[in-house]
């Protein structure tokens, strides 16, 4: 192992700054994410299985535990996809300005928050007509 | 003309000749993977509901299956070109780094090829 630096250099940046903070929740929620394909390609497999084996897979996605899961989901969802659409707009040079990234950061969180209470409104209205 | 010193270059230091491909993937399937995630999570959210027979005629029209191939491919490669970056930026011991990232790349393979095979299946009428 190199005695040089390496990162992540946590110990040097001033923490929960919105420029950290915003950085981190984007790869944070983006590993979330990645463990989330597991739970996709498992349902993808039981419904390819046949009725017998999706009915098994269902006890286990409707359980309290992965129940948690799709919440933290959700959420790391609203936020990668929006904060991922900030990123491609950095990439074309725009919005690099400390004042307009500043604005970006609030933009991304309102906009994540929206985005979170709206799949939740949809989906607590399917839990509610059991359909 | 290098711009590396020598130094440098006998230490190994330096990039890998990689980075451009891995910024330009990440960038793509980011780009792509918008319209795929919105389209699946609005598909799943409008379902007339989470039964077996609803789920596997969704499944077997061709849109749906083409775009959850999509979907798939591309959340895995994206996924993988993250994981990677986070795998190489925390595991700093070279062996577990490199066991780690075998074992990142050998998940997201058996992910991408079981999704694409589950999703043939159904489309394909193979399950009962």
């Amino acid at each position: 192992m190199p005695t040089r630096p390496l990162s992540p250099h946590l110990s040097v940046y001033r923490m929960f700054r919105y420029t950290l903070a915003t950085s981190f929740a984007n790869r944070a929620t983006g590993v979330a994410l990645s463990a989330g394909l597991v739970l996709l390609v498992y349902w993808l497999m039981s419904v390819a299985g046949g009725a017998h084996s999706y009915a098994r897979a269902v006890r286990v996605l409707t359980s309290p535990l992965v129940r948690l899961i799709y919440a933290g989901l959700i959420i790391s969802f609203c936020y990668h996809l929006v904060a991922g659409v900030r990123h491609l707009v950095w990439d074309t040079g725009h919005g690099l300005e400390r004042a307009q990234s500043q604005k970006s950061a609030w933009l991304v969180i309102t906009l994540s928050v929206l985005l979170v209470v709206l799949i939740c409104y949809r989906v607590w209205l399917i839990g509610a007509h059991g359909s | 003309m290098s711009l590396r010193s020598p130094l440098g270059k006998v230490l190994g230091q330096g990039a890998a000749r990689g980075g451009v491909r891995h910024w330009w993937h990440q960038r793509l399937t980011s780009l792509a993977l918008v319209p795929l995630t919105v389209w699946f999570v609005v598909s799943l959210l409008t379902l007339p509901s989470f039964s077996y027979l609803t789920l596997s005629s969704w499944m077997s029209q061709s849109w749906t299956a083409l775009l959850l191939i999509l979907l798939v491919l591309v959340a895995t490669w994206h996924s993988q070109l993250g994981v990677r970056v986070v795998v190489e930026d925390y595991v700093h011991e070279a062996g577990a780094r490199t066991l780690t990232l075998v074992l990142v790349g050998f998940a997201h393979v058996l992910l991408a090829v079981a999704g694409v095979f589950a999703v043939l299946r159904v489309a394909f009428g193979a399950a009962s």
